[in-house]
């Protein structure tokens, strides 16, 4: 963790006094109530740029672009496994290596839902519709 | 006076003792486990090494406290120890976040973050039990201030959205309320007879006796509003002296409420063997144990390496790395022997020359989410306003629980506020979201349960583990059945690589597993130098 020298320090904590919210962001709210994306387990979210938004985007990234670090979460962006919808659609039910299965927490309409959804999205052109039944048949 | 009578029968103390003089501290630990005084941890001690062959070299990669642990004893005993670290500061997940900091997250996101002098969030572990004598051990040995840690605090909230029209209820009322009711319930029954096939006449008695101490029941075995309830569930007026002293009992909830309310899931919240007390942390941050570890290993630990490639032969092992940081050309570490304590995600990641088997069982784990949020203050409301000092709040919200600072009470100034600590589901969805929009949500949970929050609230930080660079999750989660196929494979040595840390060990999460797992480690790999 790198310390920042004392003047930024300073700069930062008086930041903090004066603004403690960062700027372009919306200030917290009380009536900003987070909505409930949970209901017994299960995500609740509908619509594959629902699910990619709010649940995938937290490892391959709002733009699909994935990131690198020590290790990396791979780019659904330009993915040619993605050629393969059963493929696509076992890793989102059983999960791969570092990604959990999220077969427990999505039912068919979400997984085909998203599946169909990155397929179609960030500079991927695979068509098709992925359906609930093609899910089913890989759980 | 004097007396000719036999001398008394030793005393068991006088026995350990004696015991202790004439055979040294090894002899009277084992006695007294004997005994049944002394109860042996899963620590045992730090690992036992003989001097190795002249020349002996082991890798470690990864300084978090598996790692450093193996350094320290690796080059104590006298092996040729070198350590490579892909952060630019020792401790893995042993870490602090203080003002000044500034955390990046995968994605790009910075926090500069801006809490006051003295205060801290740890976004990792941050409570040591009393029986995690292994990393209290490298503590004690490095001289890391301990304090304590409080779990249950029957002062502090338990929270339904769903109960009591969402407000919250005092832990000591909730606790009251179902163990009276329950104890009321048993007693009725037993009285009746309807135990008479489990228990005798005279066991009865014992039970009823028993039911009325553990209940809080009154002198008819009923829990009720009166002296014996509000001994335990406290009073609608406190006791006090004078003339205005005369204390007034509250009303217990129903027992239908009670059930009702679901509040009993988080009373016994610290019944678990885990966070049982005593329960300890370190002063001014868990951190501090990192640092210390980092501070005693010196020039061994190389920071900023970026390992991807990892080699072994008959003859060694021959690790390449890049530097994290400024990049350039790869360069090689080699070693007779390594000690991978690399997180299994990104180890999964990085070409390695290891047996089927092992691959597999670093392939199948996911790490668990988590993610920790924590909230400056521009004054402990949460003592001034409702004397909650130290403990943790327990609610069915996402944030599930908020933890009061356990140090520095009755300050006048700031303090910070654990505001949320999330697991499986809710914290993907936080993870996809920016530190703001976490942060903001943490404040929305907690201002259900105290209303100060908006306008007490100066700044935060929060740390998705999906999101932490190094690691890609929060720790290693087993089930039954990979356990079984899997763990041994994991904790064998490979050739002349083992990895240790949380994830090879039964105590997933806890840095204890990671201290116990490198000292298993470092023992058999030296049993296999030795005997070379």
């Amino acid at each position: 963790m790198a310390r920042l020298p004392p003047p930024a320090r300073a700069l930062i904590t008086a930041l903090c006094l004066a603004a403690a919210w960062p700027s372009g962001a919306q200030p917290p709210s009380p009536t900003a109530e987070p909505r409930p994306m949970v209901e017994d387990g299960h995500y609740l979210m509908r619509g594959g740029a629902a699910v990619y938004g709010r649940l995938c985007a937290a490892c391959h990234m709002a733009d699909a672009k994935g990131a690198s670090g020590a290790g990396a979460y791979p780019a659904l962006a330009g993915d040619p496994h993605l050629a393969s919808a059963a493929y696509a659609v076992d890793v989102v039910v059983h999960g791969r290596k570092g990604m959990p299965a999220l077969g427990p927490l999505l039912d068919d309409d979400q997984v085909a839902a998203v599946v169909t959804y990155v397929r179609g999205h960030f500079g991927n052109d695979y068509g098709g519709m992925v359906t609930p039944e093609a899910v089913e048949a890989e759980r | 006076m004097t007396t000719d009578a036999e001398p008394a029968a030793p005393s068991r103390r006088d026995l350990l003792g004696l015991i202790g003089v004439m055979a040294g501290s090894s002899a009277m630990y084992a006695a007294m486990t004997e005994l049944g005084v002394a109860q042996p941890t899963a620590f045992q001690g730090p690992a036992k090494l003989s001097a190795p062959p002249p020349g002996a070299s082991v890798l470690i990669l990864g300084a978090g406290v598996a790692g450093m642990v193996a350094a320290m004893e690796l080059r104590d005993a006298g092996y040729q120890v070198q350590v490579l670290e892909y952060q630019d500061r020792p401790g893995g997940r042993n870490w602090t976040l203080y003002g000044g900091d500034t955390y990046t997250e995968l994605g790009g996101a910075t926090q500069h973050i801006a809490f006051d002098k003295g205060i801290y969030l740890n976004p990792g572990p941050w409570r040591i039990p009393y029986d995690h004598q292994g990393i209290l051990h490298y503590a004690r040995r490095l001289g890391v201030a301990m304090e304590p840690f409080t779990q249950i605090n029957f002062n502090a909230y338990v929270h339904s959205t769903k109960a009591y029209g969402g407000k919250p209820r005092r832990y000591r009322e909730v606790q009251a309320d179902f163990q009276g009711h329950v104890a009321e319930l048993l007693g009725k029954s037993a009285r009746e007879g309807a135990l008479d096939q489990t228990v005798t006449r005279e066991d009865r008695e014992i039970l009823m006796t028993a039911l009325k101490g553990w209940g809080a029941l009154d002198d008819n075995y009923e829990y009720k509003a009166g002296l014996a309830a509000s001994g335990r569930r406290g009073w609608a007026r406190d006791p006090g002296g004078g003339l205005t002293g005369a204390p007034t009992p509250s009303e217990p909830a129903a027992l239908a409420d009670v059930l009702g309310s679901g509040l009993w899931r988080s009373v016994g919240a610290g019944d678990n063997y885990l966070v049982q007390h005593a329960i300890f942390q370190p002063k001014g941050g868990m951190g501090m144990i990192g640092k210390a570890m980092g501070r005693e290993l010196g020039p061994l630990i190389q920071y900023n390496a970026k390992v991807v490639d990892i080699r072994q032969d008959g003859a060694g092992v021959t690790v390449t790395y890049v530097d994290a940081r400024a990049g350039g050309p790869p360069r090689t570490a080699t070693a007779q022997w390594c000690v991978c304590t690399i997180p299994l995600p990104v180890l999964g990641q990085i070409p390695m020359t290891v047996g089927a088997p092992l691959k597999a069982a670093i392939d199948h784990m996911a790490y668990h989410p988590s993610l920790k949020v924590g909230l400056q203050f521009k004054r402990r409301f949460w003592e001034e306003d409702e004397q909650i000092y130290g403990g943790i709040t327990y609610t069915d919200m996402p944030n599930t629980q908020i933890a009061y600072p356990m140090y520095d009470y009755f300050s006048t100034g700031k303090g910070l506020l654990l505001g949320a600590y999330v697991s499986t589901p809710e914290s993907y969805l936080e993870a996809a979201k920016s530190p703001q929009e976490r942060i903001r949500d943490a404040l929305y949970w907690g201002s259900k349960i105290h209303p100060q929050y908006m306008a007490e609230y100066e700044c935060g930080a929060a740390v998705a583990w999906h999101r932490v660079p190094w690691i890609l999750g929060c720790a290693s989660q087993w089930t039954e059945a990979t356990r079984a196929q899997h763990y041994a494979n994991l904790c064998a040595i490979d050739g002349r690589i083992v990895l240790a840390g949380e994830h090879a060990s039964y105590l997933g999460g806890w840095q204890e597993g990671a201290v116990t797992s490198a000292t298993d480690a470092i023992t058999r790999i030296h049993q296999r130098v030795t005997a070379s």
